[in-house]
């Protein structure tokens, strides 16, 4: 093992770094595609670009720099007002942007992009600024090679003695000790000066102490550059735009004067060398338009190994399990409730129970990310099938656990898919019936009552009933003669093995269908429900827990054992009384509920822990409500508490319990199984499983 | 517990099921935990015996008699669970009583009779005698790793 090389550290940096410039650059293209094309707007895009090309320039990444360099150049063209924003453009700005993050990625995981598809961007664009652009101008070779101890920099200078005509500058450039702290070098900015045009490159080490006195963190070195360049002052400025307040730098006009006999620059005599240490002091006004200084307001963060969270929240998983123990003992003492000793524990719980939250927050993120991965999906799937779609986003800004966010994307971008390839209508279908050529899928974030609800719905056609109806008679999926309610023939898409689609397009229709959409959202804890409506659309609608770690839950024995039912679901307790129970036939029971009847299970008995209940009365059940609005009535024998618990996952590569979710532990270390009624009501349809008559052990 | 241990040496643990000895190779041993009682999987196979707390995770428990086909026996203090992982899935396996950690040469150790005689699946990998009583060394990736036909 190696020491950790501190470049990987920078390097891996600037990747994280390059996500946020991504984020911001789809969200200016966003912001303009819906018609604010202001200044502020494009120079934030062109910002985005320009650092990562700039980043990209120190880490050699070559074909990076390529690339953003040739659609920054045509950024800026839009930027200085030279191009208009239309449609056409736009559409290749997202495709740039898209390739743009592909070839980050690339970069960052080291593999090799097909070249094939850049050139194709980057004709595109070239296209739209005309023949003016030469390979020449937009590729400046911006080669890094990290030498060690030249501190003039050797450039191809072109013979000085030409007069020239071009304007000057002398740019005095004094680095801070902060900007090598950041990651920043000299040289790649040195090169970027030299690429302006050409230039006299003087380093003063008149600071430079005795080498007994040197503090390796100090910077020393200052450097005065004669440019000739006709480029306006602004351009050269930006070159600096990186180290930006991390250095001393003036840039100045210099009245044509010849530079042959530019006197080795008196560096520093118009800068007070002593007040180095304080850099903050004097620093000295870089003349930029304002709306390069002014980014947008960053909240401060700090970036953290995913790890070390994880860690935490494992650890206060222990302690909510721990303080769960510590109360059942306290109480089991049978200390007074008014005692110091239970008000503390009062006030712990409390305590815990915000630690619990706080930490859950750090792992919760915004669904923004998330959500422009599928705006770019929209983009890639509307070209392949020809059809003109927009992608509506709502709620971009809330927050979900980060492992639900990640395990979100496969399902949703497949939701998406389908949204685009079979939900809308062909545009001429759509222009026949009147509707707008360009299709809407609209993608929605929201939390309602503790859970979190992403919908995907578009404005197609909704589902074609009749077919997906006949589809499943031929397939064999139902019974020919079946009559199937509205709502049952929509869940007939997420049926394994159904697909409606006649052809099989490019998009969909790889086998891989709506019921493995359905079982990646259920592994999350999370529901997907339909509603269609013919000629105006299709909404699907996940419903997911806000976090994976905890769960509030209701206590509940059964047969002598211990389970837990997320609170969630759980609508009312019902005592059942001989009064409102009513047998409909041996083995089914319903319970009257403000005059509606609601199928009984035996909760015991579907868990298969105990023969089924000869009479329910005097008994207690808890209503449950499914997210069609349907209900069920679980008998238990008895409900105990109401509190947290800390989910764990069942290792289920041995066994699969049926009903499961998951598990807890409970305060006397006792594993309790988290209960999924919806799954412990569906299976109660089919024949009950009779083959594990339990044999228990006893304690 | 200490044996000297030689590179070509094979560490067993044994332990006894019914009236028989069994035997574990060591390395896939992790812990060995007193009996605790389990919390039951709904419609499990009856050897499952259910999960237990192990340290904060969820640990399934087989008892490994019952998994073997052995008549079942009375539960007694004794038992315990051995805490085994294979590929990198920790099961308990209820046993009987633990025995004895022993060494020995991989001469020692003689493949069971013709196993295809007796279908597919055979549970035992080795047999060797020690003392004149005959131990059966288990192969876990037949007892841990459920097969199709079972899990249906």
């Amino acid at each position: 093992m190696t020491m950790p090389d501190p470049m990987a550290e920078i390097r891996a940096s600037f990747f994280v770094e390059c996500d946020e410039l991504l984020e911001a650059m789809q969200d200016g293209l966003q912001a303009m595609e819906d018609g604010t094309d202001d200044a502020e707007t494009i120079h934030v895009v062109f910002r985005a670009v320009h650092s990562i090309k700039g980043g990209a320039g120190a880490f050699g990444l070559e074909a990076l720099v390529r690339f953003s360099h040739r659609y920054e150049t045509v950024l800026d063209r839009v930027r200085s007002g030279d191009l208009g924003v239309e449609a056409g453009l736009l559409k290749h700005f997202f495709r740039a942007a898209d390739h743009l993050s592909d070839l980050v990625r690339a970069s960052r995981d080291e593999i090799k992009v097909p070249s094939g598809a850049g050139e194709a961007i980057l004709a595109e664009l070239n296209a739209h600024i005309g023949a003016d652009v030469t390979p020449d101008e937009v590729e400046p070779e911006i080669e890094f090679q990290p030498t060690g101890l030249t501190l003039d920099l050797d450039v191809d200078l072109p013979p000085l003695n030409d007069p020239p005509r071009a304007p000057q500058f002398k740019i005095c450039f004094t680095p801070d000790a902060e900007m090598f702290d950041t990651g920043n070098d000299v040289f790649p900015i040195l090169r970027s000066v030299a690429a302006l045009g050409a230039c006299d490159i003087r380093c003063d080490t008149a600071r430079v102490p005795a080498l007994s006195d040197i503090v390796p963190e100090t910077s020393y070195l200052s450097w005065t550059i004669l440019l000739t360049s006709d480029v306006d002052e602004a351009e050269v400025a930006s070159v600096f735009e990186f180290v930006e307040g991390l250095c001393k730098l003036r840039i100045e006009r210099v009245a044509g004067s010849d530079t042959a006999d530019a006197p080795p620059p008196p560096p520093l005599a118009d800068e007070d060398v002593s007040r180095l240490p304080e850099p903050e002091a004097d620093r000295p006004k870089i003349e930029q338009p304002p709306q390069r200084t002014a980014p947008a307001a960053t909240k401060s963060v700090v970036r953290v190994d995913l790890d070390r969270i994880e860690r935490l929240v494992n650890l206060v998983g222990e302690l909510v399990i721990n303080q769960a123990m510590l109360a059942q003992s306290l109480q089991s003492a049978g200390l007074s409730p008014h005692s110091n000793a239970m008000n503390g524990l009062e006030e712990f719980q409390r305590l815990t129970r915000d630690i619990q939250d706080s930490v859950m927050m750090i792992r919760a993120q915004p669904v923004k990310p998330l959500f422009q991965r599928m705006s770019r999906i929209v983009r890639e799937a509307s070209t392949a099938v020809n059809k003109d779609v927009r992608l509506i986003t709502d709620g971009e800004t809330t927050e979900v656990d980060k492992t639900v966010i990640e395990r979100l994307a496969d399902p949703l971008t497949h939701m998406i898919r389908n949204a685009v390839d079979h939900g809308l209508e062909p545009t001429h279908e759509r222009l026949a019936n009147g509707k707008a050529a360009q299709g809407h899928v609209t993608l929605s974030a929201a939390h309602r009552s503790g859970r979190v609800i992403i919908e995907v719905s578009d404005d197609g056609g909704g589902i074609n009933r009749p077919r997906v109806l006949q589809v499943a008679m031929d397939k064999g999926l139902i019974p020919p003669d079946a009559v199937l309610s509205e709502s049952e023939i929509d869940n007939l898409l997420f049926l394994p093995g159904f697909s409606t689609a006649d052809t099989v397009s490019d998009l969909s229709g790889r086998g891989v269908g709506m019921d493995v959409v359905r079982t990646a959202i259920q592994s999350l804890g999370g529901r997907i429900s339909i509603t269609s409506t013919p000629d105006l659309g299709t909404t699907f609608s996940i419903s997911l827990p806000l976090t994976l770690a905890v769960l509030d839950g209701m206590v509940i024995e059964v047969a002598g054992e211990t389970l837990v039912l997320p609170l969630n679901v759980v609508a009312e307790t019902v005592t059942l009384s001989a009064s409102t129970l009513d047998a409909v036939q041996p083995g089914l029971d319903v319970v009257r509920v403000r005059g509606g009847l609601v199928p009984l299970f035996d909760l015991g008995y579907l868990l298969g822990y105990r023969a089924r209940k000869d009479s329910y009365i005097d008994g207690v059940a808890l209503l449950i409500t499914h997210d069609d609005g349907s209900q069920g009535a679980l008998v238990v024998d008895e409900i105990q508490d109401q509190r947290q618990v800390v989910i764990k996952g069942l290792d289920d590569t041995f066994y699969r319990a049926p009903g499961i979710a998951a598990a807890t532990i409970l305060g006397d270390g006792q594993i309790a199984l988290i209960l999924d009624p919806s799954d412990i009501i569906a299976q109660a349809g089919d024949p009950p499983h009779n083959r594990s008559q339990k044999t228990r052990m006893e304690a | 517990m200490e044996e000297p241990q030689t590179s070509q040496s094979v560490e067993l643990l044994t332990f006894e099921l019914g009236e028989h000895e069994y035997a574990l190779d060591i390395m896939c041993v992790r812990e060995i935990r007193g009996w605790a009682k389990a919390t039951p999987l709904p419609h499990a196979p009856s050897f499952m015996r259910g999960v237990i707390n192990l340290r904060g995770a969820v640990l399934p428990v087989m008892d490994l008699g019952e998994r073997l086909g052995l008549p079942t026996r009375p539960h007694c203090d004794r038992n315990v669970i051995i805490v085994v992982s294979f590929k990198e899935t920790m099961t308990g396996l209820l046993v009987d009583a633990v025995s004895d950690i022993i060494a020995l040469s991989p001469d020692a150790l003689q493949p069971p009779p013709d196993a295809a005689n007796y279908g597919a699946q055979t549970v035992v990998k080795a047999l060797t005698l020690i003392e004149d009583r005959m131990i059966r060394v288990l192969d876990l990736n037949n007892i841990v790793v459920l097969s199709q036909g079972e899990a249906a």
